[in-house]
């Protein structure tokens, strides 16, 4: 029985694609974004119990197999675990089948337009994904994908078959201030944008403005505009520190981008074509 | 001080609201209608409650008039003829609601607006005919003050509804209350996303399960007051309502409560239910020289007694011993289980009454959910609503909702308070109401934190206005008391809110 690791499901969500979706939030993330905001969410649980004497519910334990197991019923959802985790990663994570995820998609099914498989990274689970969309599918409700672009989609088309669309992450297009950011190659990202782009299969592409980076955030936009045009929205985000750990957020600023900041950039996207910009 | 003294002295009360305390004051001096003593001792106890609706009813509490016999044939004692334009229709309507009698002296049920006015609006200049509209729902808000005063759209898109959730989304107004009676066969996506934009800014309209109230009462029903389903032509009797909280404090287990306690105190509220139904049917002048009833406004057999019921949830956790709010009845499947075995009961015990003068409903009353009043505190939730402060994610509110609905032809609802990003996505709540009426819920009503007009218990008052009461001033709206009341007492206004949840990844 193929099991993924699931961080957290949301059983309503208006902010994950339109309309209201159960988002599905994946364990494991391939980039190391400076700016991320949920960074438990980027690695697997090493087991190093750091987490375990922390807990004030007594919901995390060492089991006989050198494991850390979480008890979710105890958990008061403190988020001192992951303060304390030193691995990005969080205890709080549950290895579900495709069934156990479809049993709680089968409640939301009547009120949602669909699922949306989001992270950390949902294309590290692939094969699980393209189980979980099949079934989805039978509902008669959508799927889409929120990536941040790692995965090649051109080289395994399976995915794109099951799924009604992809939300891609373009975070950087100068190399230099990619490698700063994401650390990894953006090449594949931004073959990505235009295969996606090509197959009608982008539902948005989101670039996330940071304070005073006029030039960076310039070229970002620039570029993704003149590449999507009209296909899909386009979400302009304004950098928030709220989560974001501490040693990044010294390089990044502890203030979050104005809304005229981003706004500007909204507005350079339209201009060069792409109409359905907004900020958020 | 005597009570008349206080009444009269009170700074916080305008003239009217003096007026209607003094009236029910001198009506209480009667003693004509006598109840058993048990019914007294239930009463002394707090697990019956009549809801004040009066010693002596002069009137049946709620009145649902057919505006559209006004509007064919006019009305003789009101000395109206049936209107010609748009100017007309405005001014018949009212006049006639300054006649309307209801437990709250003003009229619960102001009619269809849209469907009564659409063809007189279709033939003005839409700026005029929004003037006009302007005007009207003006006289409504400052001459019927009070928001149990209800008005109804839908389930077609029409010019007119259009009109009116524009200018009630401009205009800010608590009264009157607003449904939109739902049918997504009937009742266009557009249309019901710009009542959802409506409801987030304004509280209102809330979405009623079309279908549904169909099935029960027929094409021609009304939601009046706070979400009431009651016939055109025809109302409510009277509604007193158990408080299950004060009553399951008699019973040993649930058991003892379904076999022994609840049948006691079900028979109690019949009996209590027959009489005034009598005595405002053969007693009362109301139902023999009103011109509503001698000219067919109304029409007794039109009208049914509503039996209410209060404090589900916390008569399941204390038949069950559960003292933390959050582990109980809407967390705990057998406390949710338990609610609705006492509710099959009440169901089943009510439908073998035989009740008087409820001709057309099989002579049977029906139940309600009251929605709680403000000196309840946090003893009794609102009907079967899971406790505020208690509200499990929106997905499982619903699904307990969705579960107890069913039980409730005379009303019954639920209020979501969502958060400011629902204002871009409105389409994502109209996925959520769509899929709740399908599986059974009857009544949706919605607010976004931070508006001005907000939704209590089931009526809309003005944040505003209960700070005008607070520093002792008086407020034109008598419900804002009430507003006031469920505030501190059950904190009514602290409701879980529906978050747009943070995705994981930036
Ligand atoms: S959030 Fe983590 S630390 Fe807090 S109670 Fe839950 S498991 Fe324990
Ligand atoms: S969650 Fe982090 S701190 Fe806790 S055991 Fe796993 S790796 Fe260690």
């Amino acid at each position: 029985m193929k099991k993924a690791p699931v961080n957290k499901i949301i059983p309503f969500s208006n902010v994950d694609g339109p309309g209201n979706r159960t988002a599905v939030f994946f364990q494991g993330c391939t980039f190391n974004c400076l700016f991320c905001h949920n960074p438990e969410t980027i690695r697997l649980c090493a087991d190093c119990g750091a987490c375990v004497p922390g807990c004030p519910a007594g919901a995390l334990r060492v089991n006989g197999l050198g494991r850390v197991v979480w008890d979710s019923a105890r958990c008061v959802q403190c988020d001192a675990c992951i303060k304390a985790c030193p691995h990005d990663a969080s205890p709080r994570v549950t290895w579900m089948t495709v069934e156990e995820v479809m049993g709680m998609i089968r409640r939301t099914a009547p009120y949602i337009g669909g699922v949306t498989a989001s992270g950390g990274e949902c294309t590290l689970r692939c094969e699980f994904l393209i189980d979980l969309f099949t079934e989805v599918k039978k509902l008669g409700k959508t799927c889409l994908i929120d990536s941040n672009g790692s995965f090649d989609f051109e080289a395994d088309p399976r995915i794109l078959s099951v799924c009604d669309g992809v939300m891609l992450d373009v975070k950087a297009v100068e190399p230099a201030w990619n490698d700063t950011l994401i650390s990894y190659p953006r090449d594949l990202v931004l073959r990505n944008l235009d295969y996606l782009i090509k197959t009608g299969k982008l539902a948005e592409a989101r670039t996330v403005i940071f304070p005073d980076r006029d030039r960076e955030n310039e070229e970002t936009v620039r570029y993704t505009a003149r590449r999507i045009q009209n296909s899909c929205p386009y979400k302009i985000i304004r950098y928030r520190p709220y989560g974001v750990r501490e040693r990044y957020r010294k390089l990044l600023g502890e203030t979050e981008t104005g809304a005229d900041y981003a706004e500007r950039f909204a507005r350079l996207a339209r201009e060069e074509g792409a109409a359905r910009a907004y900020v958020v | 001080m005597s009570e008349a003294l206080n009444i009269i002295k009170d700074p916080t009360l305008t003239y009217r609201q003096e007026l209607v305390s003094l009236a029910r004051l001198g009506e209480s001096t009667d003693t004509t209608l006598r109840y058993s003593d048990a019914y007294y001792a239930a009463k002394q106890k707090g697990a019956l409650c009549d809801l004040n609706e009066g010693v002596m009813p002069f009137r049946p509490r709620y009145i649902c008039p057919d505006y559209e016999k006004l509007f064919e044939r006019g009305c003789a004692f009101l000395q109206l003829e049936p209107p010609r334009d748009l100017m007309e229709a405005v001014n018949v309507l009212e006049i006639f609601y300054c006649h309307v009698p209801s437990i709250t002296t003003y009229p619960v049920y102001l009619g269809d607006l849209d469907k009564l006015l659409e063809p007189f609006v279709r033939r003005e200049d839409p700026a005029f005919a929004k003037k006009v509209l302007r005007l009207f729902l003006r006289n409504i808000d400052r001459v019927q003050t009070d928001s149990f005063v209800h008005a109804d759209i839908g389930p077609e898109d029409t010019v007119t509804g259009r009109m009116l959730l524009e200018l009630t989304e401009e205009m800010q107004l608590a009264i009157p209350n607003l449904t939109l009676r739902y049918d997504p066969d009937r009742t266009s996506d557009d249309f019901a996303l710009a009542c959802v934009r409506c409801m987030l800014k304004t509280a209102k309209p809330s979405f009623a399960n079309h279908r549904m109230f169909v099935r029960e009462w027929g094409e021609r029903y009304a939601i009046a007051s706070c979400y009431n389903g009651l016939t055109v032509g025809g109302g409510g009797y009277t509604l007193p309502r158990m408080r299950l909280y004060e009553c399951s404090l008699d019973a040993d287990s649930p058991d003892d409560f379904i076999t022994r306690v609840l049948p006691g105190y079900i028979d109690l509220q019949l009996e209590y239910m027959d009489k005034r139904v009598r005595f405002i049917v053969e007693e009362s002048s109301f139902f023999k020289s009103n011109f509503l009833v001698t000219e067919g406004f109304v029409s007794q057999e039109n009208f049914i007694g509503m039996f209410g019921v209060v404090g589900l949830a916390e008569c399941c956790n204390h038949l069950m011993g559960i003292t933390d709010r959050k582990k109980g009845f809407g967390m705990d499947p057998e406390a949710t289980a338990l609610g609705r075995r006492i509710m099959d009961v009440i169901e089943r015990r009510v439908s073998e009454h035989t009740a008087p003068y409820c001709g057309a409903f099989g002579h049977h009353y029906r139940l309600h959910a009251q929605v709680g009043i403000d000196t309840d505190g946090m003893d009794d939730s609102p009907g079967t609503r899971i406790p505020i402060g208690a509200e499990p994610t929106m997905l499982e509110q619903l699904e307990v909702n969705e579960q107890f609905h069913p039980y409730f032809p005379t009303g019954t609802g639920d209020i979501f308070k969502f958060e400011e990003t629902y204002l871009k996505t409105p389409e994502a709540i109209l996925q959520i109401i769509k899929g709740s009426l399908a599986n059974g819920l009857r009544y949706f009503s919605g607010y976004l934190e931070n508006n001005d007009v907000v939704r209590v218990t089931g009526y809309l008052v003005k944040k505003s206005e209960i700070e005008k009461l607070r520093q002792k001033k008086q407020s034109l709206n008598q419900v804002t008391l009430f507003g006031m009341g469920a505030q501190d007492g059950a904190h009514a206004l602290d409701r879980r809110i529906q978050h747009h949840e943070e995705s994981a990844g930036q």
